[in-house]
């Protein structure tokens, strides 16, 4: 295993043990936080502030840098140029995730803690994945430069 | 006063551990943190993005994250609802979440804290309909 691969698993299992300790893989209490109007829960709002502080410093850190520790360059997506399917696209996973109260990160994570109903849900997001990998006209890429996830 | 089943030392903690996994993720691979977009690789359904072995490694470590904080004891409640719900609510993340180009982790950690004009209206966007899915659900009876 070379060394960029085991530092993405380290990065991986520490975020999947900050969503399970934070409670984030339980599917109730994120619906709780998100019924503003019923029994508000606001853990997630502690859990977002957690996550904003090391990430605030590590973005300043990238200004200072040209490149990453191990790798040749930040890949990094897009900032501006909202259009429709940034809006409609996260209108939709707004909806999915008060349905449910999973969104892809706890999903994947509880597939160790409950395995049959997060293997449920995991199964349907692929499929939601590979409908619009499929369904949707491909987004020709803008004058070659890769698109990434943000 | 917060409701007793808040959580709020725990998650700010978990939320810590999140930061740093994807402070990790982007000053040692300069990659972000997203997981839509790291699963849609891993599993062949995004043609472009970090490269597929970085990716599967990362989507492989949640779960044995969640597994290693069982393993150590900790209280993990994992409350789900029935299987229509998670199907259709799968669905609709699995499709939007793509078409959004991120989720909570991408838009609402990553973006957020980049000050990602992109990932503000995003995760403005996904918290009013979340929102207003849970009040609309329980209005109509639906809520679980």
């Amino acid at each position: 295993m070379n060394g960029r691969i085991f530092l993405a698993l380290v990065a991986g299992v520490l975020f999947g043990a900050g969503l399970t300790l934070s409670g984030m893989t339980d599917p109730t209490r994120v619906r709780a936080f998100l019924d503003l109007f019923g029994a508000w829960d606001p853990t997630l709002a502690f859990v977002m502030g957690g996550a904003l502080l090391p990430m605030t410093v590590a973005w300043a850190i990238v200004r200072r840098r040209d490149a990453p520790i191990a790798a040749d360059r930040f890949d990094l997506p897009e900032m501006s140029g909202i259009n429709t399917r940034l809006v409609v696209g996260a209108g939709l996973f707004g909806v999915g995730w008060g349905v449910a109260g999973l969104c892809p990160g706890p999903a994947i994570a509880a597939l160790a803690l409950e395995p049959a109903s997060a293997a449920i849900f995991v199964a349907a997001m692929l499929t939601g994945f590979a409908l619009h990998r499929y369904a949707v006209a491909p987004r020709p890429t803008i004058q070659g430069r890769k698109r990434m996830p943000s | 006063m917060l409701p007793a089943y808040a959580m709020p030392f725990q998650g700010f903690v978990g939320g810590l551990m999140i930061g740093l996994a994807a402070a990790l993720m982007l000053l040692g691979l300069g990659r972000i943190a997203g997981v839509s977009g790291l699963a849609a690789r891993a599993s062949g359904l995004s043609a472009t993005g970090t490269p597929r072995a970085i990716a599967a490694a990362f989507v492989v470590g949640l779960p044995l994250g969640a597994l290693i904080l069982e393993i150590m004891g900790a209280d993990v409640p994992a409350r789900f609802p029935g299987m229509a719900t998670l199907i259709t609510g799968g669905l609709i993340v699995g499709f939007g979440t793509r078409l959004g180009s991120g989720c909570t982790s991408g838009h609402g950690v990553c973006g957020l804290a980049r000050l990602s004009p992109r990932s503000v209206v995003a995760t403005a966007t996904f918290m009013a309909t979340g929102i207003a899915t849970v009040a609309a659900m329980n209005a109509l009876g639906l809520g679980w």
